[in-house]
């Protein structure tokens, strides 16, 4: 019988164990980010900045270039690289966490000057490498380790929407929310990760799709109804779509 | 090109495009807005990199991208600004990589003032950042020697993949002196930065990561006996320092920056009464220039620093002393700077003290 190759790991990511607990959807997100850069051929020019959080340890997974930031600052360095490397394919991938809460002024600003960088932004609505305390986008009467009652809207207000937000930013060119909680959305999340480094590839500014992610351990459910409960209760707060497309407007430089 | 007349701030700046500075991140901060205004233009015109960030923090982490990509890189600041700038610059030693800061200081703690001060020996020799690291740091005395310095600091930087640190107070950087921009200074040979990351791991044939995290406490400890090593050249090799008519001194002065060019003229003045004073002058902060501190004649009995501070650097004199000769102090905070003859009344008063 002839053998056919269906399946193969992906260039993308180098080839070792990865540290995320079981059901975490970060394996899924890497797999898809390694397999646009390999398949675009972006690998070898890239260089990706790990945040800190579940994510720390990315720079052990990409198989490209990589740099590991301070918390939040990722969007400060790899305005730094791009700006001093402006021929190198630039991402960060960010929790929320990271992104939403401590780093919130650095992607805030790195949209607002129109970075032409690639953010890709991990939104499972807790901080989970620190052990499952509230972040700004956990939702009203979510329970986490620092909101043991559930999440109040009058003491820590509502979750914040990173997409919504920074689409209001003139800066800003191309953001998209999506999700991977079953194969059709994990195929619509590779489209709109391609979507994303094109846009950088044409120099077109700043582009961010955000992840709408899962967190069985501090969630305390398991992987599969975890899945259902980001379909059930995140989704319907962080809905899926475009937020932003000024690619028609964006001056193609090449 | 001869001498020219030039601001503090605009001097370091251009010094700095003379050193091979490839890209500036900075932030509004006053004593030091001419360093960045100089640069928004002539970076620019150079086609090299400027970005005026949205605050020290993001500053200091572009910074860190920039460097960790294989460029020069400059950053300015002053006080505060180097303050919020501590997290960053921890980062950027753990990482091991160079860039070169300059801090033009003012008074403080807190929002303090904008005068002139050297209230920041600490935050500068010690550092408000996380971890066992230091700074090479330097604190010129005039616009020649800061000019010298920031131009010799990138090859510094990269030589030791570390960051180094220029103080100067406000003064330095707000007064004009005619300096030579384009005068030789000593270079080190350099290695290419084989360990960038940099978008090149194709040509290279590997991929480089930078990163300051090491989980295993055993393999951290060994990343940091090897900063030590590195620290421990920089004490064999960088204390730079000035002594300054200590032949036959009873009385040695310790002043640095702007101090010691008031203590320059305090020196004269008592000369002029028969009191021979002289001076060590740290040009290096860190590593502190304790071989200084053994060559000192036999005629001297008192070490008196001098500091716009309430005593920092002292701690240092104090140490690099270790309880040999007797140690006064005078200072002045908070941006006033010390005259001459408060100087000459602090000697005295230890002079006449002694014969009493």
């Amino acid at each position: 019988m002839k053998t056919q190759t269906v399946y193969k790991p992906t260039e993308g990511l180098v080839k070792r164990d990865l540290t995320y607990c079981p059901g975490c959807t970060h394996g899924i997100i890497h797999k898809l980010v390694g397999e646009v850069l390999a398949e675009k051929g972006l690998l070898d020019t890239s260089v990706g900045i790990a945040s800190v959080g579940c994510s720390v340890m990315s720079y052990e997974f990409f198989n490209c270039d990589m740099q590991q930031a301070a918390h939040g600052r990722a969007p400060a360095v790899a305005t730094g690289i791009k700006r001093v490397r402006p021929e190198a394919t630039v991402f960060t991938y960010q929790g929320d966490g990271d992104l939403a809460s401590i780093g919130m002024a650095e992607i805030v600003h790195a949209a607002h000057r129109g970075e032409n960088v690639t953010v890709i932004f991990v939104n499972n609505a807790i901080y989970g490498m620190t052990g499952g305390q509230m972040a700004p986008t956990t939702l009203i009467d979510q329970k986490t380790t620092t909101s043991p009652m559930g999440r109040k809207k009058e003491d820590t207000g509502l979750p914040l929407r990173m997409s919504e937000l920074l689409a209001t930013i003139p800066g800003a060119t191309y953001l998209e929310r999506v999700s991977v909680h079953d194969p059709k959305h994990v195929r619509k999340a590779k489209k709109a990760i391609e979507k994303a480094f094109d846009v950088q590839t044409k120099k077109q500014g700043f582009s961010m799709i955000e992840f709408v992610s899962t967190c069985p351990v501090n969630w305390g459910i398991n992987p599969t109804d975890s899945i259902q409960w980001a379909v059930d209760h995140l989704i319907p707060y962080y809905p899926l779509g475009v937020y932003k497309d000024a690619t028609e407007e964006a001056t193609d430089e090449n | 090109m001869g001498k020219v007349l030039m601001k503090g701030n605009e001097a370091m700046a251009l010094a700095a495009i003379k050193g091979g500075c490839d890209a500036f991140f900075g932030y509004p901060i006053t004593p030091q807005n001419e360093i960045p205004e100089y640069l928004s233009y002539h970076m620019v015109k150079e086609g090299r990199v400027f970005v005026q960030a949205e605050s020290e923090v993001a500053a200091i982490n572009m910074v860190y991208g920039a460097a960790g990509a294989g460029a020069r890189v400059l950053t300015s600041s002053s006080s505060p600004g180097i303050a919020l700038k501590q997290e960053g610059i921890s980062y950027l030693a753990g990482a091991e990589l160079p860039c070169v800061i300059i801090s033009v200081m003012r008074g403080g703690p807190g929002l303090g003032g904008i005068q002139p001060s050297q209230g920041d020996y600490n935050q500068i020799t010690r550092g408000g950042g996380n971890g066992d690291y230091h700074l090479l740091a330097f604190a010129p005395e005039s616009l020649q020697e800061t000019v010298d310095i920031v131009k010799q600091s990138f090859d510094l930087a990269d030589y030791y993949r570390n960051p180094v640190i220029i103080a100067v107070d406000g003064l330095i950087g707000q007064m004009m002196e005619p300096v030579e921009i384009d005068k030789e200074v000593p270079k080190k040979t350099l290695q290419a930065k084989d360990w960038a990351a940099d978008g090149h791991s194709g040509e290279r044939g590997k991929r480089n990561t930078i990163v300051s995290l090491h989980l295993d406490a055993y393999d951290l400890e060994r990343h940091n006996l090897k900063l030590k090593a590195k620290y421990d050249e920089m004490i064999q090799n960088e204390q730079r320092y000035e002594l300054i008519n200590i032949d036959q001194a009873e009385v040695v002065i310790v002043a640095y920056g702007t101090m010691a060019r008031v203590a320059r003229s305090a020196i004269a003045a008592l000369k002029e009464e028969g009191i021979n004073v002289g001076m060590i002058r740290p040009i290096s902060i860190w590593p502190f220039p304790r071989k200084a501190f053994k060559q000192l004649p036999d005629t001297v009995h008192t070490l008196l620093t001098v500091e716009m501070s309430l005593g920092q650097m002292n701690q240092d004199v104090h140490l690099a002393n270790n309880g040999r000769l007797n140690v006064e102090f005078y200072g002045r905070a908070g941006g006033v700077v010390p005259e001459t003859q408060e100087i000459v009344d602090a000697v005295k008063k230890i002079v006449k003290g002694r014969n009493q």
